[in-house]
């Protein structure tokens, strides 16, 4: 099983269509990645599916980078 | 059929417009979810005739105004049938009474199921359709939620309530392919207008250029208008069906 940051990696790359080397940590998904927010919401989705997770709202909230969500992540494995 | 293959769910769907709605969404090509809030033996009554007419049907109990609830709904639906490609809220109560004399459960307990659920429903078939990028809801508001009605102020509240919730929703949900609608519905033949005393009745007939009730079916058709592919470029709308009655 590849690490969680690849498989949100790849996950983002195939929804918004952007470089995978844009992806990075630190990147935010609405200014960096061009995400709106029904985009994000549905990346949660798919991460939600990809991980067998229920991010709840006030959680989803939070999340504003690659980061924030690799993070989040790993912390409910 | 225009809706050949495609899984509805309708609310409050054992009785009165709700039935028929997913009568005419089935005789479309739909398969239907029926859902009610107590009357098992209606429902099944429901989900048998959409069966007798070669559709696939199940009727599901549940509170539409509670949240864990309509989450266990929709997933059923999805695990039964793969796909939800049209909501229509249609469940509603009425607890009438002046303002002066309005209890305030008679005001949660209206907002709750005719506003309240069609908020939770929406949310909880939103992740679907997304996937999907496509979908159909369709929300019946009331002729009264855009003309107010005495002894009605928290049903009207609630109905008014629909037509923006349907703005809003189209708007967030357009992106997606996701069209919402909404049918305000005037004085329709069901066990809530045979309520009504004659002598209401006969003054109602005045108000209405076509000097008559509306049928259960009159609001189907439109239902199953705003459901198919023949309306992919609506959405937003209130269509009024009521005899001329507001216009």
């Amino acid at each position: 099983m590849s690490n969680v940051l690849e498989r949100v990696t790849k996950i983002i790359v195939d929804r918004l269509g952007v470089d995978e080397s844009k992806v990075t940590p630190e990147a935010t998904f609405k200014e960096d990645l061009g995400a709106d927010s029904l985009d994000v919401v549905e990346l949660v989705m798919e991460l939600e599916d990809e991980f067998g997770l229920q991010f709840s709202d006030e959680d989803s909230e939070k999340i504003v980078t690659v980061g924030d969500a690799v993070s989040y992540i790993e912390s409910k494995l | 059929m225009t809706l050949a293959g495609k899984t509805a769910l309708v609310t409050g769907a054992s009785r009165g417009i709700g039935k028929e709605i997913a009568l005419e969404l089935a005789r479309n090509g739909a398969n239907i979810v029926v859902n009610y809030a107590g009357n098992t033996q209606l429902a099944e009554q429901v989900a048998d005739e959409i069966r007798s007419i070669g559709r696939e049907s199940i009727a599901i109990q549940a509170d539409v105004a509670n949240s864990e609830a309509v989450e266990q709904m929709v997933k059923e639906t999805v695990n039964m049938f793969g796909t939800l490609d049209i909501l229509v809220n249609n469940a509603g109560i009425t607890r009438d009474q002046l303002l002066m004399r309005m209890k305030e459960s008679d005001w949660d307990d209206v907002l709750n199921t005719n506003l309240k659920s069609v908020f939770l429903t929406t949310k909880a078939v939103s992740r679907q359709m997304m996937k999907q990028r496509k979908g159909r809801i369709i929300n019946i508001s009331s002729i009264v939620g855009v003309s107010g009605n005495a002894g009605q102020a928290n049903y009207v509240a609630a109905k008014a309530g629909i037509i923006g919730l349907t703005k809003t929703a189209a708007k967030e949900l357009a992106p997606r392919n996701i069209t919402v609608n909404a049918v305000a519905p005037g004085f329709i033949t069901t066990d809530m207008t045979d309520k009504l005393p004659e002598d209401v009745k006969q003054e109602l007939y005045k108000q209405i250029p076509l000097a008559r009730l509306g049928e259960p079916k009159d609001i189907a058709y439109v239902v199953a208008f705003l459901a198919s592919e023949k309306s992919s470029y609506i959405t937003g709308q209130t269509i009024h069906v009521n005899g001329g009655m507001y216009m």
